[in-house]
């Protein structure tokens, strides 16, 4: 008997057969559908993304709904135009002939995604593999289990359901899933599953794409020669923008949210008095009555967050923060001045509230310090120094790179976003989402009038002298070896 | 051998920045360039000897082929490093943006026998612009041109950046435990699992340049001469059949075989004689193990008696002539395969439209060509049928274009090559976005409250009237 896994696969290929996705018509109707979905859902969303992940409204329309919205509008606007045929230029040794590259559906796609931003992540990939005019099974996260019931009651009835489809479930259903062959895997989560789905996907040449995380770091230069820091107006909004983009986004558990800290030894005390002023602002002082800000999603999280805490020595580092409460498994945001870098909140991904200040001699040695680590999936640099960028610029890898702001190259629809090296590979957002779910079909148009004799056997010098000519696009060359007169003006001869 | 110091080797080079620079680049592109120049006969006798390749196919389709690719690179080079610049929105306002091309690292490119020169040196030449410290493996099974190239490329290109290693199954298997940045595989799909699952183990980004049953239809009302001109030169004049893009099976109306077949037997005996066993234009098999796979193919009981040109074999000297094959089962293993030799088998249906649900019920090949003048069933093709490529009247020339992608889908492979396309995928494209400090939208940061929630929606939206009203309180 076939799983459930096995019909839905069957049902989503008979569409694709049909040929009804690849329309214009069809793929519109699913965006328009998709923002539908968002209207009308609205409040059940926010309920949903509160009750799983405790997030603001207001923080769930600006990393959730809203990106997915401006992400659908975008697309509507641009898929007539992204699914258009590129002319290639043709040499002229071909003529007469015309070339084109043509994107086309890669087929069914599998879609898994994460937990952290679990609206998102299923419909901004979704949008990508509908413009390309895929067929797609979404596979939410069981770790968000409010939305991805939300998303599995929503979808179908928005959406083309014979075309799009939720599978929800857990460990076994992901990897009866993955046993089977798809045209496509889209992955958002950690390198560990990475893997598992690279060789899943390997026995049945599915190409992939990774969106993984990492340790994403951000350099902090001094930003003013002023010596009272406090008051410079850059490095406050320097200062800001970090303390939201760390604890912004679904409290730390973003791939990009910033990881740590690099700052020059001597500017290390303002940055923690300015951050400890505007986490008291943002989120408040008592542990007990933080708002605004999510919760870490379940206890497993939980415990490997605070069990990064509980190591002596990291535990003596830190300098702001440090509190939990396990019932309602809220993590204060938490400032550490240079913990020890062989420990595991050095080594591993935090995804959670806490924030390590690692102070260096000089800012410069940052750089040294990033490339000694895998290449993060974003590196943010706030500096005003235009030598010190291109040096960050040129020497340092990473998925995304953010001179004096962070989280918000997310948004940038004209930006590849992903990874490189362990932060995964593959991009999307944009016309990048419709390419990755898209093959680029190459098509070449000959006509059957004209013939050269040259391609063909029986070989002799004249042919391959002329094959020669014509590489090298010499035509001149050619005519005079026509008109046999070439031995008289040769002038490069080869041996 | 060790791989693991190789790798570490080339890791050293790379950290140090010199395979970065421009110049960098263009020396060791000139040098491979200077390999082609200098060592035609010393490469066309490799070919020779691995292949019975004739001096003008090894000319053609690798030496050219390559040099081609080495001058566009060296010559398009700048602006293909060049970052793009690309617009921003208003979210982000005010900012630029760019996405600049930086290279992977350390790649492995292993590479195929049966253009054993090109499929070395192609991969190479994307490496080398996009600035990766490179390891090839060349084919074993070519054994001449493998030795050529370790020789070559070692005295000709800086060696603490751009290594050979020779070898076989061991060899490779060494290569592939280590941590690449790129893998970059040209050969078959049961070998590009096990370098996917490799791969898995370090999340490596792998580009699978696989083959398949590239079919040709071939419609009524066309000049049959060109047409068969244009098969032949793709099937057995590219390495005798033993090419991923060559022609694999001809799908053709009834109506049709009579003059096809006629045109075929015609053109085949002017190319190649009357005894083509005894040609000097056909490459010979590879080796004796490939030869008793296509003589398996041949001696399938379901296709002994559907021969219809062709069929002759030398064992001694690896050589079978081209071999056309009519009416062949589709359950025989002929049709199950990938051919990669001088068997030429003609399906027939009994409108040429069928070919399509043909077409479409197999793994989707590397290349389908379509003879024909009729620009609606050209049109119903190209919406159709999903392959790497697709050529019209004519076939292999689309691997000579730098303008089009070179790579499969499916079973046919990932990724693709030449030109920039080359580059690209040596290439990480890395977003660069540059904020100022000014325009700090208080929206952005806690504590939240409804005047926020508006003003966000209309940035998120791009609204900028709704903007204003949000910001004045409406």
């Amino acid at each position: 008997m076939n799983g459930v896994e096995e019909d839905v696969l069957g049902e989503l290929t008979t569409t694709f057969r049909s040929g009804r996705t690849r329309s214009v018509a069809w793929r519109k109707a699913q965006l328009q559908a998709i923002l539908k979905l968002l209207d009308e859902n609205e409040e059940e969303i926010f309920e949903a993304l509160k009750q799983d992940l405790g997030k603001h409204p207001v923080e769930s329309y600006r990393d959730e709904v809203g990106v997915v919205r401006k992400s659908a509008t975008n697309a509507l606007r641009c898929v007539e135009k992204w699914m258009a045929p590129q002319k290639a230029s043709i040499p002229l040794v071909l003529f007469p002939a015309r070339g084109a590259v043509v994107s086309e559906p890669l087929g069914v796609v599998l879609i898994f995604v994460s937990w952290n931003f679990p609206i998102s992540l299923t419909l901004d990939p979704a949008i990508g593999a509908i413009s390309a005019g895929n067929t797609i099974v979404l596979k939410p996260s069981e770790l968000a289990p409010k939305c991805s019931s939300v998303l599995a009651n929503t979808i179908p009835r928005y959406l083309d359901p014979e075309a799009i489809k939720v599978v929800e479930g857990g460990q076994d259903v992901s990897e009866q899933l993955l046993q089977l062959k798809w045209d496509k895997i889209f992955f958002t989560g950690s390198p560990r599953v990475g893997r598992l789905i690279m060789s899943a996907a390997a026995k049945h040449l599915t190409p992939v794409t990774l969106e993984l995380g990492g340790k994403c770091p951000t350099i902090l230069d001094t930003l003013s020669s002023s010596y009272d820091l406090q008051y410079d107006v850059g490095f406050k909004v320097a200062v800001k923008r970090i303390a939201g983009g760390k604890w912004g986004p679904c409290n730390g558990q973003a791939c990009i949210g910033i990881d740590y800290v690099l700052v020059e030894t001597q500017f290390a005390p303002v940055l923690i008095e300015l951050l400890e002023k505007i986490i008291k602002t943002f989120y408040g002082e008592n542990l007990k009555t933080l708002g605004n800000l999510a919760r870490i999603v379940n206890k497993h999280h939980f415990d490997r967050v605070h069990n990064l805490l509980k190591d002596p020595k990291v535990a003596a580092s830190v300098v702001y923060g440090g509190s939990v409460d396990e019932e309602n498994m809220v993590i204060e945001p938490t400032i550490l001045l240079n913990p020890p870098l062989d420990a595991d909140i050095m080594t591993e991904e935090i995804f959670g509230p806490l924030l390590p200040i690692i102070t260096l001699n000089n800012i410069e040695e940052s750089i040294q310090f990033i490339n000694s680590r895998p290449k993060p999936l974003a590196i943010y640099a706030f500096t005003k120094n235009d030598s010190l960028k291109e040096k960050i610029l040129q020497e340092t890898s990473s998925g995304s790179l953010t001179f004096n702001d962070a989280m918000i190259q997310f948004i940038c629809d004209t930006l590849p976003f992903g990874g490189v090296g362990q932060s995964g590979y593959g991009r999307y957002h944009g016309k990048f989402s419709f390419d990755t779910f898209s093959h680029e079909k190459a098509v070449l148009h000959r006509s059957l009038l004209i013939e050269l004799e040259s391609r063909y056997p029986p070989w002799n010098n004249f042919k391959l002298e002329f094959v020669r000519l014509a590489y090298d696009y010499d035509y001149l060359g050619l005519i005079l070896l026509l008109l046999g007169l070439r031995g008289i003006f040769r002038t490069n001869r080869r041996q | 051998m060790d791989a693991e110091a190789i790798v570490k080797e080339l890791r050293g080079t790379y950290g140090t920045g010199k395979t970065k620079s421009y110049e960098w680049r263009v020396s060791q592109l000139k040098a491979l360039f200077k390999i082609a120049e200098n060592h035609e006969k010393e490469i066309t006798d490799a070919l020779y000897s691995d292949l019975s390749k004739p001096e003008l196919e090894a000319f053609i389709h690798e030496i050219s082929m390559m040099k081609t690719a080495c001058k566009l690179a060296l010559k398009e080079l700048k602006r293909w490093m060049k970052p793009e610049k690309v617009k921003t929105s208003l979210t982000s306002f005010p900012s630029s943006a760019e996405i600049v091309p930086e290279p992977l690292g350390v790649v492995l490119v292993i590479s195929a026998w049966n253009y054993p020169f090109l499929l070395s040196l192609d991969p190479v030449i994307g490496a080398i612009a996009a600035g990766n410290a490179v390891v090839l493996k060349p084919s074993e099974i070519a054994p001449a041109t493998s030795s050529v190239l370790a020789k070559l490329l070692g005295q000709y290109m800086d060696v603490s950046a751009i290594r050979v290693v020779e070898g076989a199954v061991p060899e490779t298997t060494a290569l592939l435990e280590q941590k690449w940045d790129k893998i970059f595989y040209t050969g078959n799909g049961k070998v590009g699992r096990i370098v996917l699952a490799a791969a898995a183990k370090h999340l490596t980004p792998v580009v699978l340049e696989l083959g398949g049953k590239s079919p040709v239809v071939v419609d009524s009302n066309i000049d049959y001469k060109i047409a068969v001109r244009r098969i032949i030169a793709g099937k057995w004049g590219c390495n005798n059949g033993q090419a991923c893009i060559s022609p694999d099976y001809i799908i053709t109306t009834k109506e049709n075989v009579p003059k096809l077949l006629d045109a075929m037997k015609q053109e085949l005996e002017k190319f190649y004689g009357k005894d083509p066993l005894k040609s000097g234009d056909l490459s010979r098999i590879v080796n004796a193990n490939h030869f008793q796979r296509l003589s398996k193919l041949l001696d399938d009981n379901k296709v002994v008696d559907k021969v219809v040109h062709g069929g002759q074999r030398d064992e001694n000297n690896l050589k079978i002539s081209p071999t056309i094959l009519l009416d062949v089962p589709e359950d025989s293993l002929i049709m199950k395969e990938e051919i990669f030799g001088p068997l030429l088998p003609i399906i027939t249906v009994n409108k040429v439209e069928d070919s399509i649900q043909f077409i479409n019920a197999r793994e989707k090949p590397l290349a389908a060509y379509l003879f024909t003048s009729n620009k609606k069933l050209e049109e119903e093709f190209v919406v159709n049928i999903s392959a790497g490529g697709l050529l019209i009247n004519d076939t292999t020339l689309q691997v000579a274009l730098s303008t089009l992608p070179f790579g499969g889908v499916g079973e046919s492979g990932m990724g693709s090559c030449h030109g920039k396309f080359s580059f690209d995928s040596f290439s990480h494209k890395k977003a660069v976005l540059r904020r100022s400090f000014a325009g700090d939208v208080p929206a952005r940061y806690p504590p939240y409250t409804t005047g926020k929630a508006r003003f966000l929606k209309a940035l998120l939206n791009g609204d900028i009237l709704g903007l204003i009203r949000a910001l004045i309180g409406w």
